[in-house]
């Protein structure tokens, strides 16, 4: 019944024609929906009884799991640790892997010698690696850090590659009729053309960098939201649990959220 | 020796795989005098672009040679300014700052390079567009903005590679007004050499002084036709009987090239 009348709403409001777009209110009203809806079901499964509360906690007791963690045990520090230790691994990946792939996607002869090496590299899963970077470098910041930089750097190059790869060159050759010199092509056409796709590049990868990050947290760390689920885990507290990763995916939303503004900033005329 | 002068200049591509490579220009001379404007005119296919991206400097010729004032072209510069048929503006920079770009390549100081960039927005009929990015502009801005940006490098000489080929047949129309206005504003010993490729008769007789008419690939240039009619002109040229005999001729030269390229 509720989901016929929830589709015939939908009907109504025009926003099941192809690849219409709908308006504003009607989007954040079905995203909402959606967190409602699961929610409901969530509550449903845990307070009508049907999931052991061994297993799954409600969601009020997730909430009260999640007050007692930040003021009784001091949780905000560790999400701070964890959004530290993400944003560090990632801007170091970044500052490294952005600049290499422009020259790599601008200069064939620097894509040459790096692109198999970098394809071949990027399929390790950086997290067979933790075991190797605690005996290379303890189970301190640096080898939380050296984790999510693995985890991104070669990501980051290959998609920075293609991206300043595939610059018009209709706009390149008009450069070169204008005067410009082949510093002038990268500066002034190959990293404007691309900032754009970058920057949504790495949106994803930083995305992609949560995961490892709780991963690194897993193993061998003190402090940081992975942490603090592994500890639950040993006291079988699945509130906790579960309130630690609704947060992770609040923050993943939020920094999300901040990126697409800075990118809508940044480049207004992609917009139009 | 001034002016453009081209020698023996040919060009074939190599083939890709089973396809053989592809003779597109056959040896071609070609003397253009300075301040001249001369309009190629041919068939699809018949080397029109391949010639004025040689002269561009932007694809190398397989034989001969392009001289420009006595210097050979290797090499792609802003001594060439060229408008492509594709919309080629930056579309990260502003209308102003796309006619900047040249000039701030060429390191012209700032204060001397807004004023250029200012006397071009105005010639091209821009003012009020400066900030607007060319996204949103209409296709004929559009190609303005990109003459305009050829033309504030003060260039030797134009190439125009069909440039309102895009363009709807009024706006076409002012384009080739507003075209002969901007390059007939300058003294007659003070005009640019300009290069005008399209496939449009009409467009090619009132725009040049001289008329080329290339052959179907492979191209070379078959036939040469003076256009006398006196400069300025304006539309109304295009109802004289001078003007209907000059189309009339250059259809017969044309129409079995074009023919030709069909059934090739
Ligand atoms: N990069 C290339 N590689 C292979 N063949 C090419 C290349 N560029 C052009 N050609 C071939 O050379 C011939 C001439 O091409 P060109 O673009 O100069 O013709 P055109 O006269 O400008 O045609 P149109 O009026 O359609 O623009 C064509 O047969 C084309 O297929
Ligand atoms: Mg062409």
């Amino acid at each position: 019944m509720l989901l016929r009348s929830g589709f015939i709403i939908l009907l109504q409001r025009g926003a099941l024609e192809p690849l219409k777009p709908v308006t504003a209110t009607t989007r954040i009203l079905l995203g909402a929906g959606f967190f409602a809806l699961f929610l409901g079901l969530w509550a449903m499964a845990t307070e009508g009884g049907y999931v052991q509360p061994l297993f799954l906690a409600s969601p009020g007791r997730a909430l009260a799991a999640g007050w007692s963690l930040l003021t009784e045990y001091g949780f905000l520090g560790d999400m701070g640790m964890t959004v530290w230790r993400v944003l560090g691994g990632f801007l170091l990946a970044a500052a490294l892997a952005v600049p290499l792939g422009l020259m790599m996607g601008a200069y064939k002869g620097i894509e040459a010698f790096f692109e198999p090496f970098i394809s071949f590299a990027r399929y390790l899963p950086a997290s067979a690696f933790i075991p190797l970077l605690i005996l290379w470098a303890g189970v301190g910041e640096a080898q939380k850090l050296a984790v999510i930089f693995l985890g991104s750097v070669f990501q980051i190059v290959i998609m920075v590659t293609v991206i300043a790869g595939t610059t018009r060159m209709d706009l390149v050759e008009a450069a070169y009729t204008l005067g410009a010199r082949r510093s002038g092509i990268l500066r002034r056409v190959i990293i404007p053309a691309a900032a754009p796709q970058v920057m949504e590049a790495l949106r994803l990868v930083l995305g992609w960098a949560w995961t490892y990050v709780i991963v690194a947290e897993l193993i061998g760390a003190q402090s940081g939201i992975g942490h603090m689920i592994m500890d639950s885990q040993r006291l079988l507290d699945t509130g906790q649990m579960i309130f630690g990763i609704v947060v992770i995916g609040l923050i993943g939303l939020v920094t999300d959220l901040l990126f697409k503004l800075l990118n809508r900033r940044l480049f207004r005329w992609v917009a139009l | 020796m001034q002016g453009l002068s081209i020698r023996g200049l040919t060009r074939t591509f190599p083939g890709q795989g089973s396809a053989g490579p592809t003779l597109a220009l056959q040896p071609t001379d070609l003397d253009v005098a300075p301040g001249e404007f001369v309009s190629i005119l041919g068939p699809s296919g018949c080397g029109k672009s391949t010639l004025l991206r040689i002269v561009a400097g932007l694809d190398r010729p397989t034989g001969g040679s392009v001289t420009l004032s006595g210097r050979q072209v290797t090499r792609p510069g802003p001594d060439r300014g060229m408008v492509f048929q594709s919309y080629t503006l930056f579309p990260w920079l502003t209308v102003e700052q796309n006619i900047l770009f040249g000039l701030r390549e060429r390191r012209v100081p700032q204060a001397r390079a807004r004023e250029i960039a200012a006397a071009y927005i105005a010639r091209t009929g821009l003012r009020g567009f400066e900030h607007h990015w060319p996204r949103q502009l209409s296709g004929g801005m559009q190609q303005r903005t990109a003459l305009a940006r050829a033309l504030a490098n003060d260039p030797e000489i134009l190439l125009l590679d069909e440039p309102f080929g895009a363009l709807d047949h009024q706006t076409r129309e002012l384009m080739q007004e507003l075209l002969l206005e901007v390059w007939g504003a300058d003294t007659p010993a003070a005009r640019k050499t300009v290069l005008f490729v399209t496939h449009d008769i009409d467009e090619a007789v009132f725009l040049a002084s001289r008329v080329l008419v290339m052959s179907a690939r492979p191209g070379r240039v078959k036939a040469e036709v003076p256009v006398p009619l006196p400069y300025p002109r304006d539309w109304m040229v295009k109802t004289t009987p001078e003007f209907a005999a000059l189309k009339a001729k250059l259809m017969g030269e044309i129409r079995e090239e074009v023919r030709k390229a069909a059934l090739a």
